[in-house]
């Protein structure tokens, strides 16, 4: 049912209040100097309570979440957040920061236990839990390896190579760092170019940032090479830990060749993603690294953990005090809930689960890289569907129709019309096919009807927006109707 | 029609030589794979570019993208007229420069004669 959303400023009428005052019984005092007060009307919108609550309660009824359904956003595991993590998090929320060290044990050693896992998961010596979010993490991860290269008087080592699969946060942090930027080519199956890096490679480069599996899902299969041709030529290798819930516990990255990463705890490890945040994005590196990591480092000494201000070459805080410890309980729960075996478990049901999505939509799309998949799979219409003027973009928007949030779309760049598709392990085999079976009636509609399917979304409260005016002329702010 | 005045790139650009300066811009296949391009940052007069070095992101409502340079050199032109008309790309990719490159050195390997361009197009029509 299609249903008119007013702003609450189209609702105000004017004296209308949610509250209601006694009238002043003392004398009004004036304390406001004059040149401090504000000339003219505030305006903000004028309701009663009811309307009030109707329209916030409303509002929030149009949100989608993981709670709500279906939600494969490739690249971004959007998967569920099981509610003992918030149960737990919650006996966490009387802790102040400032408290000393011997008073706050019991969250320090949580916090050292779960740098412990990290390291164990992801085969690095230490990780530091500070950064705010992923792209944050990546921004440390690159200081550290500027700090280790300006440390040995290596300061010719100014560019971080970076494939053109590449999260577009790579290239910007590494630009944020202070480096140089040198794109390479993808291989043809979609990896990286052996001989496009061979040439890249020399006295400038300070580093690689790679995901693997890669943005398109898949293994980098050539992942020695790569590690022997960077460090060959003096250079240290990134992990972009995007995609690391496809191999937890099956391989790591640490035994991959790489030196420093970060993980988003709110991807793999199952904290609250999306909304602006809180996000978590600790960062993890082996043993050549550790002298740079920010401070306060946590240490532990005769059974205490203690926080170890004295490391000369750090780069330094990166965020205040120790991080967003709310969540790093979340992530910390995640991991205990399900132990080693629990978390091996869920990067072969991830796995298992875009595998039998891919192999299930093939012959109705195209599949462009048409190998075994990791934990997401890219499709793409058919030249058939093209033809009749279904693109990508109408799929997704006739995916939100059937109650699913669509796939990630248009990246990675290097696909045309990309459909990125990431069930993760959360979901049941009946969920994973009744999406199969709207794809595959999209697919069909799409060439006996398309029309139906450029009119999609119908369901929802506006249908399709002028996405071009509203990025070259947006309206941001409201105004008033004079 | 591919014009056949300049070359071109794999990555479909164009650049036109003139007295030693390289006008740079995009094909109509970029433009149409791009879709209606909303923002061109356009690089700072003065800017020194080198070869492979992104001198421009272009976005669109599907995508931002950086656009390599096939050529080194100074930055000596910008069409300012993107600023508030980045659809002019869409409507007229092969009349509107982005930048104009006071050309030091040229990748040779990389560019392609409008022949060679629409061959390569036609061999990559699957992508």
């Amino acid at each position: 049912m299609r249903q008119s959303y007013k702003l609450i400023f189209e609702r105000s009428r004017e004296g209308r209040r949610a509250y209601d005052l006694p009238a002043l019984d003392v004398p009004a005092v004036d304390a406001v100097p004059a040149n401090m007060k504000r000339e003219g009307k505030l305006d903000l919108p004028e309701v009663g309570e009811v309307d009030l609550v109707r329209h916030y309660t409303n509002l929030s009824r149009r949100n989608f979440g993981v709670d709500n359904g279906f939600y494969p956003l490739g690249s971004c595991t959007m998967k569920y957040n099981p509610k003992i993590n918030e149960e737990v998090a919650s006996m966490s929320e009387n802790m102040h920061p400032i408290l000393d060290e011997d008073m706050a044990q019991g969250s320090l050693r949580l916090m050292y236990d779960l740098e412990g896992y990290l390291c164990e998961i992801c085969g690095m010596d230490a990780f530091t839990l500070q950064p705010a979010a992923g792209a944050h993490g990546e921004l440390t991860g690159l200081m550290l390896i500027r700090a280790y290269h300006e440390k040995r008087g290596d300061d010719a080592r100014k560019t971080i190579i970076v494939p053109d699969a590449a999260h577009g946060t790579n290239p910007a942090s590494a630009v944020m760092a202070g480096f140089k930027v040198k794109e390479i080519k993808s291989a043809p199956d979609g990896g990286v170019d052996l001989d496009a890096l061979r040439e890249a490679v020399g006295p400038d480069t300070a580093g690689l940032m790679l995901t693997n599996p890669s943005t398109l899902g898949l293994f980098e299969r050539n992942i020695k090479q790569i590690a022997a041709i960077v460090h060959e030529a003096g250079g240290l290798l990134y992990y972009d830990g995007a995609n690391l819930n496809a191999i937890m516990g099956i391989v790591r990255p640490g035994d991959m060749g790489f030196d420093v990463m970060h993980i988003n705890l709110h991807k793999t490890f199952s904290t609250p993603h999306g909304g602006g945040g809180p996000g978590s994005g600790p960062v993890g590196f082996k043993k050549h690294l550790e002298p740079f990591m920010p401070v306060p480092a946590l240490v532990e000494r005769e059974g205490m953990i203690e926080l170890d201000y004295d490391r000369p070459d750090s780069i330094g805080k990166v965020k205040s005090f120790y991080g967003n410890f709310g969540v790093i309980v979340r992530a910390y729960a995640y991991i205990r809930s399900l132990g080693g075996a629990g978390l091996r478990e869920a990067s072969e049901n991830a796995v298992l689960n875009a595998n039998y999505i891919k192999n299930a939509l093939r012959g109705v799309y195209h599949i462009p890289h048409d190998r075994i998949c990791m934990h997401e799979c890219i499709v793409t219409p058919t030249e058939e569907m093209m033809e009749k003027g279904v693109h990508t973009t109408d799929i997704a928007k006739a995916l939100i129709d059937r109650g699913y949030h669509p796939p990630t779309i248009y990246f990675p760049l290097i696909v045309h019309e990309a459909m990125m598709i990431e069930p993760t392990e959360s979901e049941s085999r009946e969920t994973l096919d009744e999406f199969i079976g709207a794809m595959k009636a999209i697919a069909n509609e799409a060439l006996t009807n398309p029309e139906s399917v450029h009119a999609c979304p119908k369901n929802t409260p506006i249908g399709r927006p002028d996405e071009t005016t509203a990025a070259r002329k947006p309206i941001v702010r409201y105004t008033r109707p004079e | 029609m591919i014009p056949t005045d300049r070359r071109y790139t794999r990555e479909h650009d164009w650049v036109k030589f003139e007295e030693g300066i390289a006008i740079l811009g995009i094909t109509d296949h970029a433009q149409e794979a791009l879709g209606d391009i909303v923002y061109v940052e356009l690089p700072d007069i003065d800017a020194e570019i080198e070869i492979g070095e992104s001198y421009t992101t272009v976005e669109s409502v599907k995508a931002a993208s950086p656009v390599d340079s096939p050529v080194s050199g100074r930055v000596v032109e910008v069409n300012t007229e993107l600023d508030e008309k980045p659809e002019l790309l869409n409507e007229d990719p092969y009349g509107q420069f982005i930048a104009k490159i006071a050309c030091a050195e040229v990748n040779q390997d990389a560019l392609l004669t409008a022949g060679e361009y629409e061959q390569f197009l036609a061999e990559n029509k699957e992508d």
